[in-house]
């Protein structure tokens, strides 16, 4: 993005960045070739966090029937006195979905925090 | 079975709670925005609170610890897969959602794909699947107060009828949403206190053993009343006589019979025991695929069914819908740690429910077997039922209120306040018939089936329409035709007819695993071949769902 130097920064500052803030909007709001770029790599890195995160769910849960079946040792096996699959899929499963769960929101809320920025402030 | 004479009160005491919590909302529901929405003015930990408090049915209160009775460790996907499909939500669906300003999912048909077709396709599923997940909660109602109290079926069911159309025709979301608030709490009570109790009496008892091998022996002495038909096989290992010598037998229906303390629990056909209890694969799950097919259709029905979504409606904006989603993911998993626990400890304290195949109502009588007919077993035992009664008050609502918001605006009129409360009388009266109609369903089936139709229409609807720019109104529709349509048909012929052996059984039975994919890949397909139909404001549409909410375009 354009600066101004010298004095004229200083005198014009405000004028411009309000200038410059209701250009990048207004490039998101008509669709021109800068605003959706913008808006489609938005999307694209929200979708990749949650495919990501997804990714760990299905792996982390959904491995387990298949690992019970592949070996039946792990499923007989009992850390703590419980049957394994009981502690994996009665206890365990809830504080995990929740973690995941948390890092979404982070994660998402950081993203949509620097969009803003680059937004507002186009400048930096 | 025990009653205990403190049920009923606190039945009716729940209930009367829940109407005048409804009647104090019906004073500040004043504007058709006010009734359906609830103004939007509900901070996110309450807004959480009543999801939660509205999600958890008839199938998490009762249904979770009896199929895990009954089936033993591979029902626990259940459980797991309903709070899973919270965190599917947040992650695909939960702030664009909020910010399409779609209240229902016709709503969102409409607002993304612009078609009139499509809305009143999408209406006709949500009237389905809302009813579809009516009839077992009023008729756990009807087993809940036939249990406890020894009252007839019918009255169960007509009372929780009868109130929650009551206060949803009156007060509208508002009401609603106090009390559902109100009823995730008391839920949580009612299973998490008696449990405290439970563990405490089974330490005290020296920690009997959960799955004896090869079978158990009755605690005490067991009255057991045979209302079916049932074969059983006594072992001839016994040390104490039982009523039945070794060997099978056929019990006819009507039977009663006495099993003193210490003779052996028959085996009984279709209910799991000993070891295979214990491990995952056992003879009651219909192996990996009806496993893979649970995990599917729990953990992508959740964001397609019509009572969640109507909820992130009152979310102020789409980060607060996300926030909100995560506390739901939290209270819905503290809760599910307690069903599991009754279903357990149900092996030993209530083996008679094993035999008479009544295993949905073990979490109501377990306080009771356990603790014995002191008072602290009966205050337990009526603290449970309460808790179930919240249940079954607060889903109820939930389902009604957007089954009516989707009949009074897309197929009665034009979605005024009189329109809704004809609308909630309609929607409460067909499940209640069908509740009294139709035989006894297994309660976590139905809702299982519910989740599967949700899991193969809408899912794919969401998350193409908020994803993908290419989705058609065409290629929606024919995705949810072929997917939801597969998943319909299966429950009709699960329900219809006799349950076919071998493969087709298990695909009529488990449909996600089949129709959840077919509807992504119709869908995909129609729309790369409508290409020319893609709604012009489809850029605007995506900006309006993804762009932060600080962000004042």
């Amino acid at each position: 993005m354009s600066t101004v130097e010298g004095r004229t920064r200083i005198v014009l500052a405000e004028v411009a960045r309000a200038r410059e803030v209701r250009q990048t909007a207004v490039e998101l709001t008509q669709q021109s070739p800068v605003g959706d770029a913008l808006l489609r790599g938005l999307i694209r890195t929200q979708l990749a966090h949650a495919l990501r995160l997804a990714a760990v769910v299905v792996v982390g849960l959904g491995g387990l029937p298949l690992l019970f079946a592949a070996a039946p040792s792990v499923a007989g096996s009992r850390p703590l006195g419980v049957s394994l699959p009981w502690l994996l899929l009665g206890l365990a499963a809830y504080p995990f979905l929740f973690v995941v769960g948390a890092m979404y929101v982070r994660l998402a809320e950081r993203t949509e925090a620097e969009f803003t920025d680059l937004v507002e402030r186009p400048d930096r | 079975m025990p009653h205990s004479p403190y049920a009923l009160p606190a039945i009716v005491a729940v209930t009367l709670v829940t109407v005048v919590i409804g009647a104090y909302g019906l004073r500040l529901a004043r504007t058709t925005s006010d009734f359906l929405v609830a103004s939007r003015a509900i901070s996110p930990r309450s807004n959480a609170a009543a999801i939660s408090g509205e999600y958890l049915s008839a199938a998490s209160f009762l249904g979770v610890a009896g199929l895990v009775l009954k089936n033993g460790v591979d029902m626990l996907w259940y459980p797991v897969g309903f709070a899973a499909g919270y965190l599917a939500l947040l992650l695909f669906v939960a702030a664009p959602l909020r910010r399409s300003g779609a209240f229902t999912l016709p709503d969102f048909c409409e607002l993304r794909l612009g078609s009139t077709r499509l809305r009143k396709l999408s209406a006709a599923f949500v009237v389905f699947i809302g009813w579809l997940y009516l009839v077992p909660q009023f008729q756990g109602a009807g087993l809940t107060l036939q249990t406890v109290t020894g009252g007839p079926y019918v009255w169960g069911s007509l009372l929780v009828a009868v109130v929650v159309t009551g206060n949803v025709a009156l007060g509208g979301m508002r009401a609603i949403t106090f009390v559902q608030a109100f009823q995730y709490w008391l839920k949580l009570t009612a299973l998490a206190v008696p449990v405290i109790f439970l563990v405490l009496h089974w330490q005290a008892d020296g920690r009997p053993a959960i799955t004896p091998v090869p079978g158990g022996t009755f605690a005490a002495a067991t009255t057991v009343h045979f209302e079916n038909e049932a074969t059983l096989t006594v072992p001839d290992s016994a040390t104490v006589d039982g009523p039945l010598g070794p060997g099978r037998h056929v019990i006819p229906a009507g039977t009663v019979l006495t099993f003193p303390a210490g003779s052996p629990v028959p085996e009984v056909a279709g209910v799991v025991r000993g070891e295979p209890w214990l491990l995952p694969g056992g003879p009651g799950s219909g192996g990996l695929f009806a496993a893979y097919s649970l995990i599917l259709a729990t953990f992508l029905g959740t964001m397609g069914l019509p009572h969640v979504l109507v909820r992130f409606y009152t979310n102020p904006d789409g980060a607060a819908a996300r926030r909100t989603t995560l506390v739901v993911l939290g209270l819905v998993g503290m809760f599910y740690l307690f069903p599991t626990l009754y279903g357990v400890l149900g092996r030993v304290y209530a083996p008679a429910l094993m035999l008479t195949g009544d295993t949905d109502a073990v979490v109501l009588v377990l306080p009771g077997l356990a603790l014995g007919d002191e008072v602290l077993g009966q205050l337990l035992g009526a603290l449970v039922a309460a808790g179930a009664f919240a249940a079954f008050l607060s889903s109820a609502s939930g389902l009604l209120t957007s089954v009516a918001g989707v009949l009074s605006t897309d197929v009665l009129g034009r979605g005024s306040v009189r329109d809704f409360r004809v609308a909630s009388v309609v929607a409460g009266v067909v499940p209640l018939v069908l509740a009294l109609r139709v035989a006894s369903l297994d309660v976590s089936l139905v809702v299982g089936l519910a989740f599967a139709v949700a899991a193969s229409s809408f899912c794919p609807l969401l998350v193409l329409g908020i994803w993908w720019r290419g989705l058609t109104d065409v290629g929606a529709a024919a995705g949810i035709l072929a997917g939801g349509g597969g998943a319909v048909a299966a429950v009709l012929a699960t329900f219809g007819g006799h349950p076919s052996p071998g493969w087709t059984g298990t695909l009529l039975s488990y449909p996600a695993a089949w129709t959840v994919p077919l509807a992504f890949a119709v869908m995909v397909a129609v729309s790369l071949a409508t290409r020319r139909r893609l709604p012009g404001t489809v850029a605007l549409t995506m900006l309006r769902l993804h762009a932060p909410d600080g962000l004042r375009l």
